[in-house]
């Protein structure tokens, strides 16, 4: 016998907050309720409408006001302890999609490697929108995002590693648009493959790899375009997948 | 001595930018939110708890700040009218369905409008918004419930202001 469903049910199944046996009890209650069941689908709507309004913000440059800020640290610290946070702050995160050179100039590719870091860190969380155009129109997100940066890009075949193409967004960078593909596996692993225009004068880099924040990020540099995948997974797993996005993107 | 690196906060900027945004209904407003939030975080870092949610922390502290804002603030008509001034170019119906929605959410009172969009848009569980707001879960839920409904009768066009019994 199951409890009957109640408004909180409603709303729960809404925000994908039931245990599995609890949301089929409450789809068998939709099918039967067809008010219910029209509620449940303007409220859904809602949390898209809202998506569709304020995602954009999530894109634009930040501010540089707001990024110095983020990385002020409190002036009463002791000098000692100052010290070891401008050092830190040398080596943190720098910029999110904006040209920003306070403290010391990173070398561009480590720039770029924190720049992929960052966007990661964003969007891999997002459990409802993180990709703008989802994989089912893999062919229209190829071409959109390749006309969008200026070249043709390919989304890498993660399949034989358990990873599938999820969708990928555009994003804005210092040195114009920039593309990110996620990937997902069936145990909701994330990596996202960030592709942009490299800043000229740049020399190509090796395959190299760097741990920012927790986030592994393997990247290089070829010619005009720099390539980072960046995922939050254990060492070996993500060498595997950067192998294979290398040898894919490079190869051919 | 702490030895923990203290935490990056740039990468929680643009989901704190999104959630004023939508929250103050205006730009200026909402980047000035986030500073005071940033500001207010570096000062009381030693509070928070390494291995805690920070994005929640950070939620809280935008919470508290935008509830003194409101206390000090005069009554805001402001943000609807700028909210209704948003240029929209000749046919383009996503940018009117977004007129539509920020016109909406400034409808709605300010503490139904938190927990529509800490929920809707910013994905946090019932349990983490009832944290981020210093409430209950089942006032989480109350609020929720209202917001969505009368949410509901405004993007239907239904009159939901008007319908209020006024003796």
């Amino acid at each position: 016998m199951t409890d009957p469903v109640r408004e909180d049910d409603l709303h729960a199944y809404v925000d994908s907050a039931l245990p599995e046996a609890r949301r089929l009890d409450v789809e068998a209650w939709l099918a039967a309720h067809p008010e219910d069941a029209a509620r449940v689908q303007t409220w859904t709507g809602q949390n898209q409408a809202l998506h569709a309004a304020f995602d954009g913000v999530l894109n634009e440059p930040l501010p540089i006001d707001l990024v110095r800020a983020a990385r002020r640290r409190p002036v009463r610290a002791p000098w000692r302890a100052m010290a070891a946070t401008l050092a830190l702050a040398a080596s943190g995160l720098i910029g999110y999609g904006i040209g920003l050179s306070e403290d010391q100039p990173l070398p561009v590719p480590l720039h770029f490697a924190r720049d992929a870091a960052i966007a990661h860190a964003v969007f891999s969380p997002e459990a409802r929108h993180p990709v703008e155009v989802d994989a089912a129109h893999a062919a229209h997100l190829v071409s959109w995002l390749s006309k969008r940066v200026g070249t043709q890009l390919k989304a890498p075949e993660f399949g034989a590693l358990g990873f599938e193409l999820l969708g990928g967004r555009l994003l804005a960078g210092e040195s114009g648009p920039v593309a990110q593909f996620m990937y997902q596996d069936a145990g909701g692993r994330r990596v996202t493959l960030y592709v942009r225009r490299a800043v000229t004068g740049n020399r190509e880099t090796a395959f190299r790899h760097v741990t920012e924040n927790g986030v592994e990020v393997f990247y290089w540099i070829d010619r005009d375009f720099g390539y980072a995948l960046s995922g939050q997974i254990a060492h070996p797993d993500m060498q595997k997948l950067a192998d294979a996005a290398y040898r894919q993107l490079m190869g051919g | 001595m702490r030895l923990n690196p203290k935490p990056d906060l740039i990468e929680h900027l643009p989901r704190l930018r999104r959630y004023a945004r939508a929250l103050t209904g205006d730009v200026v407003r909402a980047d000035d939110l986030v500073q005071d939030t940033l500001e207010r975080a570096l000062a009381r870092l030693d509070l928070w708890q390494p291995g805690s949610d920070l994005r929640a922390w950070l939620f809280t502290l935008m919470h508290n700040l935008f509830v003194n804002q409101l206390r000090t603030r005069r009554p805001q008509d402001t943000a609807l009218d700028e909210a209704m001034d948003i240029p929209v170019s000749g046919g383009q119906m996503e940018a009117l369905a977004a007129r539509d929605m920020h016109a909406a959410l400034v409808r709605l009172p300010d503490e139904q409008r938190e927990v529509i969009l800490l929920v809707g848009l910013e994905q946090f569980s019932y349990a983490e918004a009832a944290q981020v707001l210093g409430v209950p879960v089942g006032t989480i839920m109350s609020r929720l419930a209202r917001a969505r409904e009368r949410m509901r009768h405004m993007l239907a066009g239904a009159p939901a202001v008007q319908l209020k019994v006024v003796k």
